[in-house]
Order: structure tokens, then sequence, then C-alpha cells
């Protein structure tokens, strides 16, 4: 089974009132390093087989056609979920 | 009242969550027109001669605020029939569908202070020559309820000074900007007039005893009946 991962966030120029939150709540937590936070979206794409070209493309297409609003956000990841590095530092 | 005003069939589209259907259907009835069901999966119109997508909220607001209502199959028809010159009135969740649909510019994101509203929301009317606010005046200050969390208006400053050049403008908030909306928009049309959406509710303020407070006392605004009765007088005048 593959999986695509398809990540949206907010355009540059849209104000993210969550992401305005999130930073205003970081200080309370003794985190004061953080000067911005901006919230976006990641989705998980299954599909039966390998993720090949075709697949990608699709992924794509939806990502703009559903996944996305053009209009307040971008599409700024759609990759093979084994390509995309985790790091996880415990 | 005229036999054709009577006759007018006004559709009010119920998607899975849309709350306000029945105070749509209810506000066309006291208008004078006749409403009709129409459900999210049936492509067909059943001749309407206008539409309300009423407020809600649709699919829950998952993904975005009427992004999955967007794609029901009612929605084939009716971008279609607004090219064709149907009357359409996005409230609210109707609104944010007209705008995924891509039968309005811009989008609404979260309010500016990520708190839900529920207040009386005074409006100025901008355009009172769009099929559903033929009997405002222009300049006209109405008062009608404002209830959403999702409710900033955002477009990029060109499409703004289009909308505004072009005076597509329909409404915009008065006595304060509740949510954040770019240039203090509320409502919008497109070029012809016949697709309008705004985020405040016109169907709530239909009924002396069951609206907004008015000068006429506690409750006994009918701010929003101008709507119900302006799509009427454009059938009979179209």
């Amino acid at each position: 089974m593959g999986r695509v991962v398809v990540e949206v966030m907010p355009k540059p120029e849209i104000l993210d009132p969550q992401g305005k939150a999130v930073v205003g709540a970081l200080p309370r937590l003794g985190f004061t390093q953080f000067t911005g936070a901006r919230q976006g979206k990641r989705f998980e794409l299954e599909v039966e087989g390998d993720v090949t070209p075709e697949v990608l493309a699709a992924a794509r297409e939806a990502a703009e056609t559903l996944l996305s609003n053009p209009i307040i956000e971008d599409v700024v990841r759609v990759a093979d979920i084994s390509d995309v590095t985790t790091e996880v530092t415990a | 009242m005229s036999a054709t005003l009577a006759s007018a069939r006004i559709g009010v589209v119920t998607f899975p969550g849309t709350l306000d259907d029945r105070d749509a259907a209810r506000a066309v009835r006291l208008a004078g027109g006749e409403p009709v069901s129409l459900w999210h999966a049936d492509a067909d119109l059943h001749g309407v001669d206008a539409v309300v997508l009423p407020g809600g909220f649709s699919y829950g607001d998952y993904l975005r605020a009427g992004a999955i209502s967007r794609f029901a199959p009612v929605l084939d028809t009716l971008v279609d029939a607004a090219k064709g010159g149907l009357p359409i009135l996005g409230i609210c969740n109707g609104f944010q569908v007209l705008t995924e649909a891509h039968l309005l510019p811009g989008s609404m994101i979260k309010n500016d202070h990520l708190h839900f509203v529920c207040k009386e929301q005074v409006l100025t009317v901008e355009n009172a020559e769009t099929a559903w606010t033929r009997d405002y005046a222009q300049g006209q200050r109405i008062t009608i309820p404002l209830k959403n969390q999702d409710g900033q208006f955002v477009a990029d400053e060109r499409t703004l000074d289009e909308l505004e050049g072009e005076g597509r403008v329909a409404f915009r908030y008065t006595d304060g900007n509740p949510n954040g909306s770019r240039r203090d928009i509320a409502g919008i049309t497109n070029a012809a007039g016949n697709v309008v959406g705004l985020m405040p509710h016109p169907e709530h303020a239909v009924e002396a005893g069951f609206g907004p407070a008015s000068e006429a006392g506690a409750r006994a605004g009918t701010d929003g009946l101008g709507f119900f009765t302006s799509v009427l007088g454009s059938l009979v005048h179209a």
C-alpha cells in the first residue's frame, strides 16, 4: 500500500488567525523564542499499489481542486510518504 | 398579489448539516412565494425560478466551510443555471459554497478574533439593483442577525478593487466590523446581479415578533424580508 502526503498552508499574505492564537499562547508556556506561527493541513492519501508518477499527478490535481482553495491556500508539498523524511528526536 | 408572484417557486437546498433551510423556506412563503425543497444529491432543480443556499454547517465545515458541498450533484446544475441568469442567494454557509464553486470571488476564513459571533448586525445596502436587493434603497441601513465563526471575507487587493469599481459590493458592515472582513464587506454580487452571497442572515428577520430589535420594538425587525420580495419582483419583471 502506498501513501501520498499533501501539505496545504494558508497563503503568506492571508492573515492566519489560528497561527496567531498559537503564537500568542506559546510564551505562556515559556516558549519565548518563537516570534510567529502559521497553521496548515497535512493529508495522507492511500492507494492500493505503489505511488507511481500517475498517482502523484492525480494527488496534485486533487490537492488543487478539493484539498485546497487557491484563493486562500497554497499546496506546498505533494510527495510519496517514503520520500518525506520525518525526524523525531526524543 | 399577482398570479405570477404567487406562483413563483423558490428552491431551498438542503445539504447534510444545513440548519437554516426551514427558516429560508418560511421567509419565501412570508414574502409570497412558494418554497420548494431541493436535495443536495439531486441534480434536478425541479423547474424552480430561483434558489437559496441556506446557512448551517454543511459536512460539518470539514476541510473548509462549503468545500465539500461545492461538489454536490445539485451544484453542477446550479453553476450552469447561474450562468444562464437564475437568481441564486447564498446565506452564510451558502455564501461559502458559492465562493468555493467560484460563482463569487474571494473566500471566508476564521473570524479575526477566533470567536463565534451571534449578534444583530447593521448593514448598508451598497447595491440595490441585484435580483435580491431591488426592494431596498441604495445606501439603506438594515439590521439582520449575524452568526458564524468563519465569516472573515478575504480576497486579494486587485479583486477587492474590481468588486468596488464594478459596484459588486452588495452589503457592508456598518457601526463596526464584526470579523475582520476586508473593507467591511458583508456580501457581494456577480456582475450580472443574479448571484448574491452574504454572511448575515436575512431569513431570520422576516416576521414581527421573531426578528431583531427595531424602532417598532423588541424582535419587531423584518429588514430581511426585502431579499425575498426582491427576487419575487425580479421574476415578475423578468
